[in-house]
């Protein structure tokens, strides 16, 4: 068996665009989950207008990238809008209810025959990001030692997306030491104490999903930019709950949070993975864990129960405030 | 507006009768009706609230005094009716724009924000901050300074209400009557001319009962206006300057405490059932 390939696809994973990818929808959620209190099931919703607003714009309107991207973040906003008035007034949980619902609803819309002419339908949109290729200053070639090693095209949006990472963890950052932070805080511990204190409580929350919206709508476009591809299909609501789980892992309502436990969920699923394959060709594992689909369900099982584990014995996750967390509300 | 008089002393002409208009009112309700199905919770024909004086809200279980804060306070909206707040008519404002105006309430479950610290909460409370708008937050540079003035104001409130030990304390880390103080303290940062207490000394320990009515006195003693709900009887003698007694949603009685404990609807609504006075003359059927 070997253990440095194992290592290499791992750490490549965890380095990778995809788990910037996943930081990136889970820095949106820390803003509305883990500060604001708002339980935002949909995350993956706002990718998808992210990644269907870059994707219609560049591969069906032939408009540039930057338009595109504008147009994904401004769809973000519209759905954040349009997510938050009706239900921002009601009780957390038909909030709750709503985004899930909604990001189903534009998920099954995406992959629609009806718009087909558009979106692509099942089939989806290809070539979507060449400009953001023809930006790559990087030369041809492979970088990295063996398993560990990004093709240039691989490392340019790995970096970009990290760098968007880097931004959007220091704006939050910035926005939750500040005074407009401490009212998001305090909405999550009660919000009629907030509206007793004169703030316009349904407003912040508005801004919140906003700006968690935006980011995640950004983690979308990458998303995009990374196969140069969209499939409505990859936009399933398992991607929000991995986005939970990335948080959870690194640690609700903590700044680096996300980004550490985006880095870490992707090394275990990718690790676990690569050490079944490999211990699968290896004869190594009875029957019913080999065959090809294995390698994904045990390490989705694997990582399923470590977060179990962690919410028994580190429920703050790695960063979190366990004083904090377990004071009663 | 008037000077602080010796406040009992401005209502000295006052008639004690249900709906009585007040020398200098601060709160004016008019017709204010809220039904919950066929429950009429409250109806409040006319109710005047004396400025600068500390008006007791009393009433039996069910009366409706809390329903009336919910209303008053944008809490919870009213069926019709109209209210003025210094002269301003508030009817139908949101909560917080009500807060804004200057008439601050609190909640008879006390609303701690556990994982904020105690300062935190405090900080909260302060109105018009800049750094609470979302794009100048980005910037420390442009809030900076009013958050110091805000910190400042937090410690010594704090001081007064004997909370600045626990400054950086989470507030849920406080006792049942440390939150009470610290609500009433986080109250204040608003810079209110009325505060609405609702069961100010609910699950207090007798030990910092005292200390709680204290800081109430002391709130009128700062030119504030202050109603407050309360079922100690006790309590109300000893600090209010006006009572109000309603019954099934309605003002049954209003005058100075003593003429109120020997108002006959108010025994037989209120008092003979919950303080065993000898009212067995008035109750017959």
């Amino acid at each position: 068996m070997d253990f440095a390939t194992i290592f290499g696809n791992a750490l490549r994973s965890a380095l990778g665009a995809d788990a910037a990818i996943y930081a990136l929808a889970a820095i949106g959620l820390n803003l509305h989950f883990g500060y604001t209190g708002l339980l935002n099931f949909g995350q993956v919703g706002f990718m998808i207008v992210g990644a269907y607003g870059l994707a219609v714009s560049v591969a069906t309107w032939g408009w540039s990238m930057w338009v595109g991207i504008g147009v994904g973040l401004g769809l973000a906003v519209v759905l954040a809008l349009a997510l938050g008035l009706p239900t921002l007034r009601l009780r957390a949980d038909y909030f709750a209810i709503t985004t899930v619902a909604s990001a189903e609803i534009l998920r099954i819309l995406a992959r629609s025959k009806a718009l087909e002419d558009w979106t692509g339908g099942v089939y989806g949109l290809q070539r979507i990001a060449p400009s953001f290729y023809d930006l790559n200053p990087i030369p041809r070639g492979r970088y990295g030692p063996g398993t560990f090693s990004f093709p240039h095209q691989q490392l340019w949006v790995a970096i970009v997306t990290w760098a968007l990472v880097a931004l959007c963890t220091v704006l939050v950052a910035l926005l939750v030491r500040s005074p407009w932070g401490r009212v998001l805080k305090a909405i999550r511990e009660d919000e009629d104490a907030v509206r007793s204190l004169g703030k316009n409580v349904v407003g912040y929350k508005m801004q919140s999903l906003v700006v968690g919206g935006m980011i995640g709508a950004l983690a979308g476009i990458m998303l995009a930019v990374n196969g140069s591809a969209v499939n409505a299909d990859s936009f399933q609501p398992t991607v929000t709950f991995f986005a939970y789980a990335v948080l959870i892992l690194g640690g609700v309502a903590t700044r680096v949070g996300p980004v550490v436990g985006a880095a870490l969920f992707w090394f275990l699923i990718s690790g676990v993975e690569s050490f079944v394959r490999e211990a699968g060709s290896e004869d190594l594992l009875p029957n019913f864990l080999s065959g090809p689909n294995a390698p994904g369900a045990v390490s989705n099982t694997l990582v399923g129960l470590l977060l179990i584990g962690l919410l028994l014995f580190r429920p703050q996750g790695i960063f979190g405030n366990r004083r904090e967390m377990e004071l009663s509300v | 507006m008037s000077e602080p008089v010796a406040s009992a002393d401005a209502l000295a002409g006052t008639a004690p009768e249900p709906g009585v208009p007040k020398p200098d009112p601060i709160l004016v309700i008019d017709g204010v009706r809220r039904s919950f199905g066929g429950l009429l919770a409250v109806d409040v024909d006319h109710l005047e609230v004396q400025r600068g004086v500390i008006t007791a809200l009393i009433g039996p279980n069910g009366a409706g005094k809390t329903t009336l804060f919910n209303l008053l306070t944008g809490f919870d909206k009213a069926d019709g009716g109209r209210w003025s707040f210094d002269g301003r008519a508030i009817a139908g404002a949101p909560p917080h724009r009500i807060a804004q105006f200057g008439m601050v309430r609190t909640f008879q479950l006390t609303k701690a924000l556990a994982r904020l610290t105690v300062l935190e909460n405090m900080k909260l409370g302060a109105v018009h901050q800049r750094g609470e708008r979302f794009f100048p937050a980005v910037v420390r540079t442009l809030w900076r300074e009013q958050e110091r003035e805000i910190e400042a104001r937090a410690e010594r409130l704090l001081e007064q209400f004997n909370l600045a030990h626990m400054r950086d304390e989470y507030a849920g880390t406080l006792s049942g009557g440390q939150r009470k103080l610290l609500e009433l303290a986080r109250a204040l940062m608003v810079e209110p001319r009325l505060v609405m207490l609702d069961e100010p000394m609910a699950g207090v320990n007798p030990a910092l009962t005292q200390l709680v009515l204290e800081h109430v006195v002391a709130l009128r003693d700062a030119n504030m206006s202050v109603v407050f709900v309360e079922h100690d009887m006790d309590v109300v003698m000893t600090i209010s300057d006006w009572v109000v007694c309603l019954g099934e949603g309605s003002v049954i009685a209003e005058g100075p405490p003593d003429s109120i404990v020997a108002n006959s609807e108010v025994i037989d609504a209120y008092l003979g059932s919950e303080h065993g006075a000898p009212v067995a003359t008035e109750a017959g059927p």
